[in-house]
Parts: structure tokens; C-alpha cells; sequence
């Protein structure tokens, strides 16, 4: 039997690691990479609970977050393509013609 | 004891028996024309025309594994259907043709905006996952 | 076999009723769009039309519902907050349709999917004012944003695509945010319905350090969607770089779905802990107003200028949500009904003044435009003036609402600074009139002549004017359903 605390602590870290990635990395595609790291840590943090809470919304739950990163991912990757056509490149620094 | 485990016998039998047969039913049906060309062995680094740039695939590749990843995903929610179908009964099976008949409106949208051709530039693709969220209201 | 269908769980479909005509319409007409050959952009105009009208009435219908108080397994609440909210968004929805099919239409663009899209995300809109469920709020969101990112992106300009990567990639990571604060809550009380969690905090039984960690996650995720500051960046970018139909629709209907489900959310699951939520909006409606006033007047582009001024109005919004009372409620909804209206037809404007796509959207092309089209000069002159708060417009009565609400509630701190902010937002609001009235036009822009999309900015106009001078005939309305249950 895993401890509750320790599985919080693990997901918590996937998440930092994907925030991270988002804050860090120049390419969009690894951004992105990172935020499904984001979402699946969060999976990680409901099927903990709903384990120890001995309830399944969160596993229902965790199903429907894998369906919408999904669809995500498949937003994500049209966008990045739509970006490298126009420009020939993918890193968000170079893409810069609205200023911040 | 053991015999709890003869279905997963027969399904690993069942998907050999499927991957051999495709196997072997391609090799008799694709035609058989050599040229000098496709006979030529290759070797790495000997003749290739231009050196790839990085590692770049072409944009097909993504918008297929994109449509394959959605259409893929979808299927988790026969998964736990499967495990209630006979509590569920009638209105499970109703809930998941509604399910499937939107997906099918999804694909039916890929297929004539040409996301599917490989030859054609591709249109546009990305729109069809809300239809598939869509009945999450229902 | 049919017996034991129509008895199981006992379904109640009612109250998403204006959700399914929406996804049967937005169906059709992607399949129209699709299957037709020889395609009639206006008959999927049409069609999506007939679909948000049939939509508005079943919502209509709503309003005397008897039934459950929530349906479907306590996913889906039934009461007036989330019929009126719903009928502002359709009726943004409409007015947004009509714009976009002229802006395409204009520019020789053919955008069969910008029909169904707009559906598809009025749907998650709708969706998100009614969901009673933290994961159909975040289906919803979910819904909503991912149609959003691609209707930014429907264009073939090069801003466009690249409003939309910075949305994407900021919306992404804020669903994130947000995502990790339901299960935080769900942690917290094991449940993941409001009215669930509400009692379970309101009993103690729940982990009140996970509970707080909930709050702040999900005000992050909504404070997103809504354009807060500090959350805030992505909002001058998206709304300058999309196709400016779709920036009216999505600057007007996405803040007032945030808001619904933002005030859904607070006033009911977390009402047990409001002491520790209020101090967090009192900060970000501070923040918000002054940093969106300030950095608004320094705007040389008319689009990005009223995206600051939609950040600023953000701020007053969460003005009346800091309240926490049944009045901050009210005067949330009439300032987003007032806001809706407002910045829709601003962005009307601006997209018919600009000429064919999205040039002269500079300050300086509004130089002299009561001379070329007096009637375009004076419907701006008119959203500038609510934007500013000055009456007898919606915008003044919505200011003084949500200030009122935050003085009886105690906060008179947050009050001044609003009022404060307002003084400097009506600088930048009457220096573009000054612009219009004043000046020589600079360049020689003929506006689009269109009637269509005249009568579609005309609407806003009116509504404008007539909830600023008779504000008694939606308020009283307002009042009955600003009352959410738990």
C-alpha cells in the first residue's frame, strides 16, 4: 500500500516539472509536451484520491482528462503546423510580429 | 486454475493468426514490378539523393497521428461501458450509439474536408474534437 | 426493453435542453458545410441562426421550471442564473454570426466552419453557466476554449495564427492550472459536485488546507478565461490578432461565461470559505482596473486598446463578485450584460470602419470618420461613452451597481480605486472621440457601406441606451436570478 501523502508529493513534482517545461523551454512543441505533463500529473493526483477516498468520480474524471488532452494535443500540433508554414519555425520567442 | 487464462491464449493466438494473414494476404495481392532501382541494397550514407535537414517529416505525418490520437483516445469510454453493459442495459447501449454516431459525424467531417488524402495538401483540421465532446452533455 | 429504458436512471433532459438544440444545430450545420456540395454560406447563416433561436426559447422555457433543482446525476443545475446568462450569450452569439458572415463574405474567404464553431463553443458557453459539477465546468471550459483557439486562428493572416499559438499555449496551460484545483477539491471533501463540497466545508469535514489550495488554483484557471491581472497577457495579442468578428464574439461572450461559472462556483461550493476568497478578487479586481486603464492609454491600435479596456472592465466585474452577496451577484450580471453589449458593438464598429480585412485599425484612421460615415462616428461615440461610464448609457448604471455592491458589502477601498480607474479610462474613451469629431481624416478609408452588419451593431446600441436610461426593466429581472442555491 503506497501512502497517500507520498503519491500527493510525486504528482505535485510532475506538475512543477511541467510548469517548468512551459516557463523554459523556447520550442512549442516541448511546450506543449509540458503542459500534457501538467494534465497527467493532475491524472496521477485523482486516481490517488479516489483510491484512498474509495470513490470512483475521480477515475471517471481522469478518463474524460485523457479525452480532452487529447483533443488538445490535436488543436495544439495544428496550430504549431499552421505557425511553421508561415514562419519556418516553431520557436515562440522568433514568433513575435503582436508584441507582448 | 489455469484455464482462467485460456481467453488470453486465444486472443494472442487470434492476433498472431491476424498479423500473419495480413501478411501474407498483402503479398499476394500488391503487384510485383522490380526496377533497378528498388532491387539496389542500401546501405547508410552511400547514395542518398539529399541529406535530410534535422529531423523533419513531412506535415502529413502529424495531421495523420493527430486525427489517429483523437479518434484513438475516444475508445476509453467504451472501456468502462464495457465493464457496466448489463447493469446499464438498454440506455447504456443507447448513450453509446449516440457516442459513436457523433464520432462517425467527426470522421464523416474529416473525410470530405480531405484529412484523409495523402496526395492533396490537407485543408484544415482541428474542429471535429468538439463534436466529440459535444455529447458529454448528454 | 422499452419499459426498462425509459425507467432507469431517471433522466431528465429538460434543463440541457438549449445545450442539445445547440449540438444538433452545430451538427447539421458542420455537415452541411461538409456533405453540400455547392456551398450557400448563407444558409448555414440561416441555419445556425434558426438553431440559437430555438435554443433561446427552450431557455426561455426554463425560467418556470419545476422539476429537480439539478438534473443528470447533480450535474446540471436548473435555476435563473443560468437562463439569463444563457440568453446574453446566445443573443451575442446571434449578433456575432451575422458580423462574421460578413467579414468572410468580404474578404472572399470561404469559412464554412466558422458556423459550427461558433455553435459548438455557445454550447460550452451555455454549458458553463449551468454546469453544477466541477467536471462538467471543466468540459465545458474545455469546449469552449478549444473552439475558440481555432476560431482565432481563421484567418489567413499571419497575426491570426500566431494569436492563436499564444493563446493556445496559454489557455493550455492555465486549463492546467485549473484542472489541478478540482482535484484538489475533490481531494478535499471527496466530492466534485458544488453544492457537495459546499456542505462538506461548511461542516469542517473537509481538508481545509487542500480546500484553500482549490480556491487559488481555480481562480488562476478562471481568472484566465476572464483576462485578470496578473493573468492577463495573452488577451491584447488574441484580440488584435483574430479576425475582428471573432474577437467581438469572444471578447463579449467568453468574460460573461467565465463569470457565470467563476460566480457559480465561489458563491456555492466555496460559500463556506468566502473570508479567505474574498481578499484574493479584491486584489485581482484592484490589479486589474488600474493595470488595464493605464496600459490602455498608452494603445496606438484601436483592437488592442479595446482589449485593455476589456481587461479594465474584467476588473470592475470582479468588483461586484468580491461582494460576495446576492447584490454583487445582480450587479455582476446587469455590468456583464451592459459589458456584452458594449464591446460587441465596439468591435462592430471597428470592423466595419476598417475597410476590407483588418487594415487601418491604427487610432490614426479614426481621424475625421464623422465625416465619412456620421452614423458609424456616433454608434462608437455612444459604446465609448458606456465604456467610460458617463450617462445616460449601461455602462454608467453598471458602474454605479457594482461599486454599491462593494460599498454595502465593506469594501470601500475597492470601490474608490475602481472609481479612480474609470477617471482614467474615460481619458483614453474621449480622446478617440476627440479623434472622430475633431480632426481632419489622415486617410482617405471609404467604411463599408453594408446595411446587414449595420442593423447587427445597431442592437447593441439600442440596448445600450435604453438599459442606461430604463434600467428598472432588466434589474427587477436580474434580481430573481441572482439567487444561487446549494
Amino acid at each position: 500500500m503506497i501512502r497517500l501523502p507520498l503519491v500527493l508529493f510525486f504528482s505535485a513534482v510532475l506538475f512543477s516539472a511541467g510548469v517548468y517545461g512551459v516557463l523554459a523551454r523556447r520550442n512549442a512543441v516541448l511546450v506543449l509536451m509540458s503542459i500534457e505533463l501538467m494534465l497527467n500529473a493532475v491524472n496521477v493526483n485523482l486516481i490517488a484520491f479516489s483510491q484512498a477516498l474509495h470513490d470512483l468520480t475521480g477515475q471517471a474524471f481522469a478518463l474524460f482528462v485523457i479525452a480532452v488532452a487529447a483533443a488538445e494535443v490535436g488543436i495544439g500540433l495544428a496550430i504549431v503546423i499552421l505557425i511553421y508554414r508561415n514562419r519556418e519555425t516553431i520557436n515562440i520567442d522568433e514568433v513575435n510580429l503582436l508584441k507582448w | 486454475m489455469l484455464s482462467e487464462y485460456l481467453p488470453i491464449v486465444v486472443l494472442a493466438a487470434l492476433a498472431l493468426a491476424f498479423a500473419v494473414a495480413s501478411l501474407v494476404v498483402s503479398s499476394l495481392l500488391r503487384p510485383h514490378r522490380p526496377t533497378p532501382a528498388k532491387l539496389a541494397p542500401y546501405e547508410c550514407g552511400i547514395e542518398p539523393q539529399r541529406l535530410p535537414k534535422g529531423e523533419r517529416f513531412p506535415v502529413k505525418f502529424y495531421v495523420l497521428a493527430m486525427l489517429f490520437i483523437v479518434f484513438d483516445v475516444e475508445t476509453i469510454f467504451l472501456f468502462p461501458w464495457a465493464v457496466g453493459f448489463r447493469r446499464l442495459g438498454l440506455f447504456g447501449l443507447v448513450e453509446m450509439v449516440v457516442f459513436i454516431g457523433l464520432v462517425f459525424v467527426a470522421y464523416l467531417y474529416v473525410w470530405r474536408e480531405g484529412g484523409l488524402d495523402w496526395n492533396e495538401p490537407v485543408r484544415r483540421s482541428g474542429e471535429r474534437e468538439q463534436v466529440g465532446e459535444a455529447l458529454r452533455a448528454g | 426493453m422499452l419499459g426498462q429504458f425509459l425507467s432507469h436512471p431517471p433522466v431528465e433532459l429538460g434543463p440541457i435542453g438549449p445545450e442539445l438544440v445547440l449540438a444538433g444545430a452545430g451538427v447539421l450545420v458542420l455537415l452541411g458545410g461538409a456533405l453540400v456540395r455547392r456551398r450557400q454560406p448563407r444558409a448555414l447563416l440561416l441555419a445556425s441562426l434558426a438553431g440559437l433561436t430555438g435554443a433561446a426559447v427552450v431557455s426561455v422555457s426554463l425560467w418556470r421550471w419545476r422539476g429537480h433543482a439539478t438534473v443528470l446525476g447533480g450535474m446540471v443545475q436548473a435555476d435563473r442564473f443560468a437562463v439569463v446568462a444563457r440568453l446574453i450569450l446566445l443573443g451575442v452569439a446571434a449578433l456575432a454570426l451575422v458580423l462574421g458572415h460578413h467579414y468572410f463574405e468580404r474578404l472572399g474567404e470561404e469559412r464554412p466552419e466558422f458556423y459550427p464553431l461558433v455553435l459548438f463553443t455557445t454550447l460550452g458557453m451555455t454549458l458553463i453557466t449551468a454546469a453544477a459539477d466541477l467536471i462538467l465546468v471543466f468540459l465545458a471550459l474545455e469546449i469552449l476554449s478549444l473552439s475558440l483557439y481555432v476560431l482565432t486562428a481563421l484567418s489567413r493572416r499571419l497575426a491570426a495564427v500566431e494569436g492563436s499559438m499564444k493563446y493556445f499555449l496559454l489557455g493550455a496551460f492555465s486549463s492546467a492550472f485549473f484542472l489541478y484545483g478540482v482535484a484538489m477539491a475533490y481531494g478535499a471533501t471527496g466530492s466534485t459536485h458544488l453544492s457537495t463540497i459546499a456542505r462538506s466545508l461548511a461542516g469542517q469535514t473537509g481538508n481545509q488546507a487542500l480546500a484553500l489550495a482549490a480556491v487559488a488554483l481555480l481562480v488562476i484557471g478562471f481568472g484566465f478565461k476572464v483576462a485578470a491581472v496578473p493573468f492577463h497577457m495573452w488577451t491584447p495579442d488574441v484580440y488584435q490578432g483574430a479576425p475582428t468578428a471573432v474577437t467581438a464574439y469572444m471578447s463579449a461572450a467568453t468574460k460573461v461565461a467565465a463569470f457565470a461559472a467563476f460566480l457559480r462556483v465561489l458563491m456555492t461550493s466555496f460559500q463556506p470559505l468566502t473570508w479567505d476568497w474574498t481578499p484574493i478578487v479584491w486584489g485581482l479586481a484592484v490589479a486589474t482596473m488600474i493595470v488595464g486603464s493605464v496600459l490602455a492609454i498608452a494603445q496606438t491600435d484601436i483592437k488592442r486598446m479595446l482589449a485593455y479596456s476589456s481587461i479594465a472592465h474584467a476588473g470592475f466585474v470582479l468588483v461586484g463578485v468580491s461582494a460576495a452577496t446576492q447584490e454583487g451577484i445582480q450587479s455582476a450580471l446587469f455590468y456583464l450584460l451592459a459589458y456584452a453589449a458594449t464591446i460587441l458593438g465596439a468591435f462592430g464598429v471597428v470592423m466595419l470602419a476598417s475597410g476590407r480585412g483588418e487594415e487601418h485599425t491604427s487610432l490614426g484612421s479614426y481621424a475625421g470618420l464623422c465625416r465619412r460615415s456620421p452614423l458609424l462616428a456616433g454608434l462608437m461615440s455612444l459604446f465609448l461613452l458606456s465604456m467610460a461610464g458617463i450617462p445616460p448609457t449601461a455602462g454608467f448604471i453598471a458602474k454605479v451597481n457594482v461599486f454599491r455592491a462593494a460599498v454595502d458589502a465593506g469594501h470601500w477601498g475597492v470601490a474608490l480605486v475602481g472609481v479612480l480607474a474609470s477617471v482614467v479610462a474615460a481619458f483614453f474613451y474621449i480622446r478617440v472621440m476627440v479623434l472622430m469629431y475633431m480632426q481632419e481624416p489622415l486617410e482617405d478609408v471609404e467604411p463599408d457601406p453594408s446595411i446587414v452588419p449595420r442593423l447587427a451593431v445597431a442592437v447593441p446600441a439600442l440596448l445600450t441606451l435604453l438599459f442606461g436610461v430604463f434600467p428598472g426593466l432588466v434589474l427587477g429581472l436580474l434580481e430573481r436570478a441572482s439567487v444561487l442555491r446549494w
